[in-house]
């Protein structure tokens, strides 16, 4: 007889901190010995910056002067007047060059992680929506991903006061005034960034606090929070009350999060990530980041729900509908393809430099090249070769390895979209980033789990529970 | 005649009872030839004990043709015999190249996997349907055993079997191979 509830047992906690103290002790190492051969390629920065100034020149847009000057700053990790530093100098910078790159992978992962949550409580809404009834024993564990949310919240606000100015370039204040107090000319003015001011800082004057782009966050956040709560709320009297009523609220409260979903997800794609290149744009962005999220919450998903059925839970479960999500991680590793090749396609072809510059810092780099490479191999050849046949699709081996891969692969997606517009050619993959994906993944698990344990790990009065039990495919 | 099949017909009005009815018959060692159905019956390919279709096979073959062909052809093309310069690029860019290659991928891939089925399955125009009861094509299942394919059965146990496994009618036909 199978367990009824999920227990979060000592011994498993027991492991998830010690994997959380190997991320800080990796981190650790990483802030004293920041990445292999960091150091060594310290010097050539400078050649490397002055390189890039003069290609950013040859490319820049007729706008002004400015523009291009704006755009230096870019590269060579925004040189900003408060914070007076100067990366290209050398070994002396390298606390603050580090804590800057703290500061952005903490911004990466929290991007991650708060797809995961996100798209937790998008799978379980769609599954309501789309009236799906093969998914009705594996609900729960989407759902908690869901309880993510408000921790996401925390540090995603934390980490945006803190490190704001080292992440978006757009936050200095200096960029919206073309004339300074005493009627110069404004050297950091920048024509471009200026023109999209009300975006972040309506009704404020730009430079100052961007009250619309906290605004919109807190909204989201709230939202998504409100939604989840109530339709874990139903979901929890459902198990009490039985009955069908509770499936036909949670229905309509799922409609009301898809659709609130639908624009949200693409504006935080826009607001997190895309105003990192603030110079760039691109309208494939919001697809392409769910297509990210949701292939990356896929696989998460699948992964719990393996290892649940294989730690005696979920018996339920049968390799029917594990193949079903083996479909789903499938088709839609192909679909973030076609969508990432789409925007990279239309970009490369029509080679304008103001959108070019994009994959000139990502393709043209020796620095996130590789990464390129191996971002398009383990998200989309891999997963397309190994879950091509039925079997693989059905057998645990198989499904954990691609999902393990599919995790990574799409962190890689998420450094790449991240690193080249904050850290430029100073950025770099070491201790750092592995560390601090380690302890984030630790915590994230640490609450999903933690939710898990709280109720029954199958809904009991789902009113489908029947038809997910002749699934069969 | 050896050029005529002798079939027994097992007709049934409900798919639960045909799969009940497929597997007693099965189990009483009779050889079952084909059956019909009006509607697809899920878990009928299990009870028959069909080997997996390879179909998806042969659809991946075709769409690895169609890869190899799209991309041997505008290499061949572009590359050698017209080089041209197209948007300031290469005169072999791979990134072009990837829409006409998802496209006629897919294309071989659909049009190979159809074809396939056509000819796996005899599906030809001109067929000459052997139809062994008209009912099927409208809400009857029938599940037709070929005498020549059980020698070591004879007739009466065949069918008392379909009786007791709940077939509403059993029937001798006759065919012209």
């Amino acid at each position: 007889m199978a367990k009824e509830r999920f227990e979060f047992t000592t011994g498993l906690k027991k492991k998830l901190y010690l994997v959380a103290i190997i991320g800080f002790v990796l981190l650790l190492v990483g802030a004293i010995f920041p990445g292999g051969g960091h150091e060594a390629e310290a010097g050539d920065h400078e050649g490397t910056e002055q390189h890039d100034a003069g290609t950013s020149d040859d490319h820049g847009t007729n706008a002004s002067d400015n523009h291009s000057g704006a755009d230096n700053d870019g590269h060579g990790g925004m040189i900003s007047d408060e914070s007076g530093e100067d990366h290209g100098a050398g070994e002396a910078d390298h606390g603050g060059g580090w804590l800057k790159r703290l500061g952005v992978n903490l911004w990466i992962n929290n991007v991650y992680f708060v797809g995961l949550g996100i798209i937790g409580i998008f799978f379980f809404t769609l599954q309501y929506a789309s009236q799906a009834g093969w998914s009705a024993f594996l609900l729960r564990v989407p759902l908690a991903m869901g309880s993510w949310l408000p921790y996401a919240f925390v540090l995603m606000i934390v980490t945006f006061i803190i490190f704001g100015h080292d992440i978006f370039h757009w936050t200095h204040s200096d960029l919206y005034n073309q004339f300074l107090a005493n009627g110069e000319l404004n050297p950091h003015y920048d024509a471009l960034i200026a023109g999209k001011s009300s975006y972040f800082f309506l009704p404020l004057e730009g430079g100052s606090f961007p009250l619309f782009f906290v605004l919109r966050m807190v909204v989201f956040f709230a939202v998504w929070f409100f939604l989840f709560k109530k339709i874990k709320s139903l979901a929890l009297a459902e198990d009490e009350l039985g009955g069908d009523s509770y499936w036909f609220k949670m229905r309509k409260f799922s409609a009301i999060f898809l659709v609130f979903f639908a624009v949200s997800s693409s504006v935080s794609a826009w607001d997190w990530i895309m105003s990192i290149d603030v110079h760039w744009f691109s309208t494939m962005f919001g697809w392409y980041v769910f297509a990210s999220w949701w292939v990356t919450g896929l696989a998460f998903i699948t992964l719990v729900t393996v290892l649940l059925k294989e730690a005696g839970y979920l018996s339920q479960v049968t390799s029917n509908h594990l193949h079903d999500l083996g479909k789903f991680i499938f088709a839609f590793s192909i679909f973030w393809t076609y969508v990432w090749f789409s925007q990279f396609l239309l970009i490369y072809y029509a080679n304008i430099p103001e959108e070019s510059v994009y994959f000139v810092e990502r393709l043209l780099s020796d620095k996130y090249a590789p990464f390129f490479f191996i971002n398009l191999i383990l998200n989309f050849i891999f997963p397309l070769l190994t879950f091509m046949t039925r079997d693989a699709k059905r057998l645990n081996v198989f499904l954990k390895i691609v999902c393990i891969v599919i995790l990574g692969g799409h962190w890689i997606d998420f450094y790449l979209m991240v690193t080249p517009g904050t850290l430029g050619e100073n950025g770099a993959f070491g201790f750092t980033e592995i560390g601090l994906f380690m302890i984030f993944g630790v915590a994230f698990l640490f609450v999903t789990l933690t939710a898990l344990s709280k109720s029954a790990l199958v809904a009991k009065n789902h009113p489908m529970l029947e038809e997910a039990k002749h699934h069969h495919i | 005649m050896s050029d005529s099949r002798n079939f027994v017909l097992g007709v049934f009005d409900d798919e639960d009872v045909l799969l009940s009815a497929v597997r007693k018959v099965r189990g009483a060692g009779v050889k079952i030839d084909e059956v019909y159905s009006p509607f697809p019956v899920h878990g009928l390919d299990e009870e028959l004990g069909y080997k997996r279709s390879r179909l998806p096979i042969a659809a991946f073959m075709f769409g690895i043709l169609g890869t190899s062909l799209a991309l041997t052809m505008q290499f061949w093309m572009l590359g050698v015999d017209w080089p041209m310069i197209i948007g300031g690029k290469d005169f072999t860019p791979l990134p072009d190249f990837i829409p006409v290659t998802f496209e006629l991928t897919v294309l071989l891939a659909a049009f190979g996997m159809v074809g396939t089925f056509f000819v796996s399955t005899d599906l030809k125009p001109w067929k000459d349907p052997k139809m062994l009861d008209l009912r099927i094509t409208d809400d009857k299942h029938v599940m037709a055993i070929d005498l020549g394919q059980n020698k070591s059965v004879d007739a009466q146990t065949i069918n008392s079997v379909l009786k007791d496994s709940g077939a509403i009618e059993v029937n001798d036909k006759e065919v012209e191979d």
